[in-house]
């Protein structure tokens, strides 16, 4: 019907009386607007959860003022540069730890996503359901479990001393005397735990994508299984790469409940700063603060890491 | 196969030439960009400086709210988990429908309170609104019951309501520096600050004192302290001599220094709330701050875990009932707080939670129920016991806040 008024056919001849123009116009409007009424959830959710929060902290990051005598907006900026100075260790950790989490979880994740795609055939579908069968517990009581698992008198770190790996690991200033818990290293492996299958789940699904003829011709011409996965499967998974790698990091950067748990004072991320200026402390400003520091922080490596790997497709 | 989609955009011949209409069409990119300039503009100045928080409390102190006590026969009751007697069954309260029976008023009672800062920021917007949290009746930490009726979001208590409470409550308890004569609370239970150790764990070395805990080397990255400033603060200072109920901001400086030190050569290895008993169970901690009535209850699961209770004394610090401003059921609550200072009901209350029993003239009802608890100096103090108690001194707004960022920096955070 009035397709015609749309598609690129020659236009009919120009209405003659105005009812008619009446007639076209509301329909077309209506086309108009389809897909700004379809946002309308996705934007409102947005504006509710998202933005207003937002706006809310920036304005508390800036306000000065205590919990009794109310709190004013006076547009103190110090309090961010002296965020920045008290808790800058907190945030190289945190860069550090999540970094190295998700160095870890690729290195694990990229194998196991690989098998999975190409190898698994029919335990394809077993496999998945283990790596995503975690998230039936909490992450919590998920956490809580490597606590006895590690603990001091454990299986675990018995064997590892008689071993001697944890001379090793506390050589390297990883671990700290003869135990596992409480030390960097168990924070680093509890966050490569809990994050792990955030970067399964997008390296599988980028594999899986991948035409397993492409493989077959890449051998027709020569090329060695080595190079096959170099010139080939990498650069055609990078999109799982990338997003898996996003997250990882970022929750890993934000997460206390693995230092909290696993850690011990001298390696508390930012995260749990913030927790404690929040409901301890109630110093609301630097709290708010350092959430915004801590965003900008995660922006900033995400946004070079985004460049870097050259993948637009996320962007 | 093609389907008739009339309102469908038109494919490429007006990609072509963009139309008006193709043009205001909305392509991803133009929508992330004007998603952020709208973020910002509305972010802008006039929306940061609209907020603001407007200061907590009522200058005027508590606010009576209007009582439907009298028509709406009922009382909600938040409380923390596993602070409350239950049956065989586990599924019912036998004290709480006690009072149901006796007084008709039904109890809607929640255990939601987890975390004394967690469960304010959660009823901080509503008192702050005047609003009714919908609680008749909260059990919180004494700082926070001072910080809330500082605030003014504690209504005053009617004595008239309050006579077996009046009567029976304990001389340690009568009157905190922070609500003299209880005008706005009652104890619920008393919460000593002990040191608990595991013998196995400890092997044989002595533990006496929180002194012993941050020296001794054999202790190195085994020792256990608390993330509540006050307990594991309160107890460094009575090590060092000083009363908690009256110390000054050198003392307090002092003991964070005493503390920090321990830190810094490893001896602490983890600060925590109540998953201490974890890791002293675990063997992780070989000693630790603990909480008494935690301590009965693992000593009664694992033979290897004791206490004891430094020479230079211990904590108390008390969880204490109180009705928020905006309550609609204020004499139900004060009738639930009187009924639980019935000896007999403090007594099968002391019986299930272990901890220091605020009531007086329990021991012979306590003694029925369970001879062993009677007998226990965590659960009823004897004088000795009660002598050896301090509490810590109420703080000002400027001070908690101070002396709690003085604490952070201790625990790393």
């Amino acid at each position: 019907m009035s397709s015609a008024t749309l598609t690129g056919t020659p236009p009919p001849p120009p209405p003659a009386t105005p009812a008619a123009a009446r007639r076209t116009t509301p329909r077309r409007r209506r086309g108009r607007l389809t897909p700004y009424l379809l946002l309308l959830p996705g934007l409102l959710w947005l504006l509710v959860f998202f933005a207003l929060p937002v706006i809310y902290q920036a304005s508390t990051s800036v306000q000065t003022g205590s919990l009794e005598a109310g709190y004013e907006v006076t547009w103190r900026f110090a309090t961010y540069t002296e965020a920045l100075a008290d808790y800058w260790p907190h945030f190289l950790r945190s860069v550090v730890y999540a970094g190295t989490a998700t160095v870890l979880c690729l290195l694990l994740g990229y194998p196991l996503a690989y098998l999975i795609a190409f190898r698994a055939g029919r335990w394809r579908n077993l496999i998945m359901i283990l790596v995503i069968a975690p998230f039936f517990t909490s992450f919590l009581i998920r956490t809580l479990a490597w606590k006895t698992i590690l603990a001091d008198g454990g299986v675990v770190v018995e064997t590892l001393n008689t071993l001697h790996v944890l001379d090793v690991t506390a050589g390297l200033g990883l671990t700290d005397g003869e135990r596992l818990l409480a030390t960097p290293l168990a924070v680093v492996c509890g966050l490569t735990y809990n994050f792990l299958p955030f970067m399964i789940l997008p390296l599988y699904t980028s594999l899986e994508r991948i035409d397993p003829r492409l493989h077959e011709a890449a051998a027709d011409l020569y090329a060695r299984p080595a190079t096959v996965f170099r010139r080939v499967t990498l650069p055609l998974s990078m999109p799982g790469v990338v997003a898996g790698t996003l997250l990882t990091f970022i929750p890993a950067g934000g997460d206390y409940v693995n230092a909290d748990l696993l850690g011990s004072t001298d390696t508390r991320m930012i995260g749990n700063v913030i927790q404690v200026q929040f409901l301890r402390v109630l110093d609301y400003p630097t709290a708010a603060a350092l959430s915004f520091i801590l965003m900008a922080v995660i922006l900033v490596v995400v946004s070079v890491h985004i460049r870097r790997s050259g993948t637009e497709d996320l962007v | 196969m093609e389907q008739y989609e009339p309102d469908r955009p038109s494919p490429a011949p007006s990609q072509a030439r963009p139309s008006p209409a193709r043009r205001a069409a909305l392509t991803r990119r133009s929508l992330l960009r004007a998603s952020a300039g709208g973020v910002l503009a509305a972010g802008g100045v006039g929306a940061l400086s609209a907020c603001g928080i407007p200061p907590a409390g009522n200058a005027g102190g508590a606010v009576a709210a209007d009582d439907h006590s009298a028509k709406e026969k009922t009382v909600s009751f938040s409380n923390w988990t596993e602070y409350m007697d239950v049956d065989e069954g586990e599924t019912r309260h036998p004290t709480l429908e006690e009072f149901t029976r006796q007084t008709g008023v039904r109890v809607k009672y929640s255990e939601d309170i987890n975390d004394n800062n967690e469960f304010f920021a959660k009823i901080k917007p509503q008192l702050a609104a005047g609003q009714d949290t919908g609680r008749d009746l909260i059990c919180v930490t004494d700082w926070l019951a001072a910080r809330m009726i500082r605030l003014g979001w504690a209504q005053k208590l009617d004595p008239a309501n309050l006579p077996t409470a009046y009567a029976n409550l304990s001389a340690q308890f009568r009157s905190p520096d922070w609500d003299p004569g209880r005008a706005y609370s009652y104890p619920w239970t008393g919460i000593s600050t002990v040191i608990a150790y595991n013998r196995k764990a400890l092997d044989g070395v002595e533990v006496r004192s929180v002194s012993d805990l941050l020296d001794n080397p054999k202790l190195k990255g085994r020792v256990g302290m608390l993330t509540e400033m006050r307990d594991t603060m309160g107890m460094t200072l009575l090590d060092m001599g000083k009363d908690p109920g009256d110390f000054t901001d050198d003392d307090y400086d002092a003991a964070t220094a005493r503390l920090q030190k321990a830190v810094d050569k490893g001896q602490i290895r983890r600060f925590t709330g109540n998953d201490y008993t974890a890791d002293l169970t675990s063997g992780d901690f070989a000693a630790c701050l603990a909480w008494a009535g935690d301590v009965v209850q693992l000593k009664a699961d694992s033979p290897e875990i004791d206490f004891v209770v430094p020479d230079s004394g211990y904590l108390t610090s008390t969880d204490n009932l109180l009705v928020p401003a905006g309550a609609r059921h204020k004499t139900n609550a004060e009738r639930l707080i009187d009924h639980y200072y019935q000896p007999a009901m403090a007594a099968r209350l002391a019986a299930y939670i272990n901890y220091v029993c605020p009531v007086d003239g329990v021991k012979e009802a306590l003694a029925e129920i369970d001879p062993d608890a009677a007998e226990n100096p965590l659960i009823l103090p004897d004088r000795a016991m009660a002598e050896k108690s301090r509490a810590f001194r109420s703080l000002s707004d400027k001070e908690e806040t101070a002396y709690e960022a003085k604490f952070a920096k201790l625990t790393g955070a």
